[in-house]
């Protein structure tokens, strides 16, 4: 080994503003985990498989038994498995961050002059890179098995914007799980406990006018049912409402909340 | 002479639980302090109070002439901390971890890019430097957590339990890059649960037990609290009785070992003294060896159990 450690004070940190830092520190920290889904071959995979897998199971398990009313089920599905991917997407989040607080890594860059919430930022951001990947594929897929959408070049930039804006939400929600649960293995069963009543007892794969009332009267006033109809009003031409308007302030109104939550959370962790 | 860190009265407690009552420590700069003790006597909770990520209850802490508590920011620009496990990303490569800390530390882009390379070289990880994290060795894993704290050539490192779970020839690897940063005139502050660690590396040595420093010195210093050297003779277990008579006052049984042993206090001559007694009572020694005092000792002295690692080791 070589045995030769140079004194220290041979490099000097850089002075800048403290708003310079933390857009440079949160860039750093996205790269970080940007690289992670390149290198991690498991989870690259499972991005590239996940919606291969729900669009052809739930077109073709589902497809013939669900009554759609003026438009076919696959029609009808893709927005729905969008939103449902992009949750699920988005435990990533919280299983990165209990992962490095497993890990120690928050220890670390909580002990060097890094903006250290900054380390969410990277995560959030590498989740909406993770989710472009996957509905890219999933659209590819859909338009195989007779995805037939109307919308138009504008119609689609809503889509996009609606489905980043519920990403970025539900991710930042995430993170709060994951600074909560701080172990892998409760990110887990969180994961299931939150995630799954959102998607599945809302429109995303069957109209609520069969489900009971009670379950009804929650699956077409939650949030999760509005930005789906809101999707597949723009998608398809299904009925619009004030969908888009309640999915805006929703997941606005989350973000507001969840991203002063997180950076508290983090700080005291 | 002057002082790198600077603990008085350092007091830290969760909830009910006291794990620091009243912790005095100095180090001076460009020495090694080893702050030594069993698992849970406080070692981690000081290091994460020195490193501002954890704030005191009361006492002041000072690092390099800067108060953990409203410097914060100043103490992580001259600190480098390496925690129990290595916190290093799996899944960037050697250089890719080396190069982010870089650039967390606040370095430019090209100082990142240099100082990776530099520690690469010095840690011997150049041909492992491709590769994601998640590949390497324990060694290497730890290699490359210490390399990461030493980005920026902080002046002040925190080394907590550097070794703990390596194999003997990582632990070695790891002892000699220690020695270096000391000799490249780093402060060191190094916590360990292994007494011939502190032994080795450092220059005081803290004995930390129930989150009070229970003694403070050099390794001579402390050795010489449990007293002299002993002279150990091993007999058969009906000899014992006689075998103690026979060395005079002062000598010790013990029933386990078979042993009787007596301090040295003037050299050769006390040796062939009781040899000499031993014969003339026809007693049979089937072995006899001299012990000099250690950091085992010293534990057992001070707390009245012994160090913990003891049975792990």
């Amino acid at each position: 080994m070589n045995t030769d450690f140079k004194p220290m004070g041979q490099v000097t940190p850089l002075k800048r503003s403290k708003f310079f830092w933390a857009v440079h520190d949160s860039w750093v920290l996205t790269l970080r985990s940007l690289r992670h889904i390149l290198t991690n071959k498991d989870q690259l995979l499972g991005l590239a498989i996940q919606p291969i897998m729900f669009m052809l199971l739930f077109r073709y398990v589902f497809g013939g038994a669900i009554e759609t009313g003026s438009t076919t089920y696959v029609n009808f599905l893709v927005a729905g498995i969008l939103i449902q991917m992009a949750a699920f997407g988005a435990l990533t989040t919280s299983l990165s961050i209990a992962a490095d607080l497993q890990r120690g890594i928050v220890e670390r860059i909580k002990s060097l002059p890094t903006i250290s919430s900054a380390l969410m930022t990277g995560h959030v951001i590498a989740d909406l890179a993770r989710n472009l990947l996957s509905s890219t594929i999933l659209i590819f897929v859909a338009f195989l098995v007779g995805f037939r959408p109307t919308a138009t070049f504008l119609e689609w930039i809503y889509i996009v914007g609606l489905l980043f804006l519920f990403t970025f939400a539900i991710s930042w929600l995430s993170a709060i799980m994951g600074l909560i649960a701080k172990t892998v293995e409760a990110v887990q069963w969180m994961g299931f406990f939150f995630v799954f009543p959102l998607t599945f007892a809302s429109s995303a794969f069957v109209p609520t006018k069969g489900m009971p009332w009670a379950l009804r009267l929650f699956a077409e006033n939650q949030p999760v049912t509005h930005v789906i109809e809101a999707m597949r009003s723009l998608m398809v031409g299904t009925p619009m409402g004030n969908h888009a308007l309640l999915s805006v302030i929703w997941f606005i109104g989350t973000i507001l909340v969840a991203v002063p939550v997180a950076a508290y959370l983090f700080r005291k962790s | 002479m002057d002082t790198a860190i600077y603990i008085k009265g350092l007091t830290k407690s969760f909830g009910k639980l006291d794990v620091l009552s009243g912790v005095d420590l100095s180090v001076e700069r460009g020495t090694m302090l080893a702050l030594l003790g069993p698992n849970g006597a406080g070692k981690t909770t000081i290091v994460r109070i020195l490193s501002t990520l954890l704030q005191p209850d009361g006492g002041e802490v000072i690092v390099g002439g800067f108060n953990v508590v409203n410097e914060a920011d100043e103490v992580r620009h001259i600190i480098g901390l390496t925690g129990q496990y290595a916190a290093i990303d799996d899944y960037l490569t050697g250089r890719q971890n080396l190069e982010m800390m870089g650039r967390l530390y606040h370095l430019s882009k090209k100082d990142s890019k240099d100082r990776a390379q530099q520690l690469l070289e010095q840690f011997a990880l150049v041909d492992a430097s491709q590769r994601i994290a998640k590949t390497y060795s324990g060694g290497m894993r730890r290699r490359l957590d210490l390399a990461a704290s030493l980005v920026a050539t902080p002046p002040i490192l925190f080394l907590d339990e550097p070794t703990t779970g390596l194999d003997p020839r990582s632990r070695l690897a790891m002892w000699e890059v220690i020695e270096n940063l000391k000799r490249a005139g780093a402060t060191i502050l190094l916590t360990t649960q292994y007494l011939e660690e502190a032994d080795k590396l450092a220059d005081r040595i803290a004995v930390i037990d129930h989150g009070t420093v229970i003694a403070e010195g050099t390794a001579n210093e402390l050795k010489a609290k449990v007293g002299n050297e002993q002279l150990v003779i091993i007999v058969q277990k009906d000899l014992l009785k006689r075998a103690q008579e026979a060395m005079g006052a002062g000598a010790h049984v013990d029933e386990n070992e078979n042993s009787v042993s007596i301090p040295v206090t003037s050299g050769v001559s006390d040796v062939r003294k009781a040899l000499e007694s031993l014969e003339r009572a026809n007693i049979t020694v089937e072995s006899l060896s001299l012990h000099k005092p250690t950091l085992d000792d010293v534990f057992l002295k001070l707390t009245g159990h012994e160090a913990e690692d003891k049975k792990a080791e």
